[in-house]
């Protein structure tokens, strides 16, 4: 089908977007990839007043590394982060998880801070910045502040953004000493929407688990932290015992959603598989480093 | 300050065009309806079948998920420019030769991407062209003959 009538605003700048904001909020939607929103406004799930076009706007895009942080910029597009020598060499997870996002010409034109602030549950850039700590900026006529990967994922395609703030970047950590990551997710047709997924991050000391952020996706709706499953293997080396804890733990860290692709039930299988998978994984690679 | 319409001056296929177009139309319909230039075929219209894909800027995108007010500025090259400047005429002559078409709905979209992909000029499995082309559908053909198309077309590229 053919998008709904709206009115269309090709932003010159970050101000002129936050006025925007102020005065739409909810009836405002802003305009970045479009990958996700086009798809919606052509089948009419979605029918916003004004659309705002920040594609001009080179203040929000590109990568950098900033002390121990990465920055990139929520306009950075995905096939940009895929390319990117920072991302390689300081964010392995980020960039062993790209080609998973999507497809090549989605991943052309969508954005790294569009997938976050979407928050699609099935998206792979919310299940990473969750598991590498990373800080989201979120900016507002009136006001700039920060907030945690953890406090920004609230629900279903919800966030912390207020309806008058704009994703500008997000803040990475450099992941320290010891570090491994390992990203997998199942899905019917590769570049399709996961139907399972993890973005792991664990620091390994001569093979014993230090820290353990798990994060799943996909059967959830939103990114989220397996607690007790990382608490299931830290002090721990990752052997046979240790990894059935972690997948047994899921029972009680997990809830997936029921949907055509598969039942709740069988989604938690699948979380566990790629639980075994994964620390395996993680284990080989800690080992090699 | 926000309007119905938008002025557009983008450059299709190495020609300049000056349009004023309304805002909720989106690329492949202005490329179609008012360039007449129909070879970018419109599928599903919300970016899974891949039979609208253009180039922009030098790389492939899905022409019902940009609107025509958002190429403002942009290089565009629809496949009849592709063909025009024979960047990928063996290409297409591999797709004769291996009856990598039938109905030919989703070829535009399959050579744009398979352009893309041969411009990187890297060596690529036959799982790995299968996943590059992971975004565009073929209903017809069962894509082993489209696979071996492209294969045969990197393989004399990279001279092997």
């Amino acid at each position: 089908m053919k998008a709904p009538k709206f009115s269309y605003v090709r932003a010159d700048s970050v101000e002129q977007v936050l006025d925007l904001l102020d005065r739409h909020g909810d009836d405002a939607r802003i305009l970045a990839g479009g990958q996700s929103l086009m798809p919606t406004l052509n089948m009419r799930l979605s029918q916003p007043k004004i659309l705002i076009d920040i594609n001009r706007l080179h203040a929000l895009t590109g990568i950098s590394l900033l002390g121990n942080r990465v920055r990139i910029g929520a306009l950075t597009r995905h096939v940009e982060v895929a390319n990117s020598a920072v991302v390689a060499q300081h964010l392995p997870l980020i960039a062993e998880a790209m080609p998973h996002v999507a497809h090549v010409a989605v991943r052309n034109r969508g954005t790294f801070g569009g997938s976050i602030a979407l928050a699609d549950p099935a998206a792979e850039m919310p299940a990473c910045v969750l598991a590498l700590g990373a800080t989201l900026v979120l900016q507002s006529a009136t006001s700039r502040r920060e907030v945690e990967a953890a406090d920004y994922f609230q629900g279903l395609y919800e966030t912390a953004r207020r309806p008058d703030e704009l994703l500008v970047e997000a803040l990475i950590p450099v992941p320290r000493a010891f570090s491994v990551s390992v990203f997998s997710e199942l899905a019917q047709r590769h570049g399709d929407f996961a139907i399972a997924g993890v973005a792991f991050h664990l620091e390994i000391h001569r093979g014993v688990v230090a820290d353990a952020r798990l994060v799943y996706f996909g059967s959830e709706s939103r990114p989220t932290l397996a607690q007790r499953a990382g608490s299931a293997i830290v002090g721990r080396s990752i052997d046979a015992a240790s990894v059935a804890a972690a997948a047994s733990a899921l029972d009680s860290d997990l809830s997936p959603m029921s949907s055509p692709h598969g039942s709740s039930r069988m989604r938690l299988h699948l979380q566990r598989v790629l639980t075994r998978r994964a620390l395996a994984t993680a284990a080989e690679r800690a080992r090699a480093a | 300050m926000s309007e119905d319409t938008a002025q557009v001056s983008l450059v299709v296929n190495g020609e300049r065009v000056t349009r004023t177009v309304p805002v909720r139309q989106h690329l492949v319909d202005f490329l179609r309806t008012d360039l007449g230039l129909t070879g970018s075929h419109l599928g599903c219209e919300h970016g899974v079948c891949g039979a609208c894909s253009v180039r922009v800027d030098g790389r492939v995108v899905r022409g019902c998920l940009m609107l025509a007010a958002q190429a403002d500025g942009a290089e565009v090259v629809t496949i009849e420019g592709l063909d025009d400047t024979g960047e990928i005429a063996d290409l297409q002559a591999a797709f004769v030769a291996r009856n990598a078409l039938q109905c030919g709905f989703c070829t535009p979209g399959m050579l744009m991407t398979a352009a893309e992909l041969l411009a990187e000029k890297q060596q690529k499995s036959r799982e790995e062209i299968r996943t590059f082309l992971s975004g565009n559908y073929c209903r017809c053909t069962g894509f082993h003959a489209i696979v071996d198309a492209i294969e045969t077309t990197l393989a004399k590229r990279l001279g092997r």
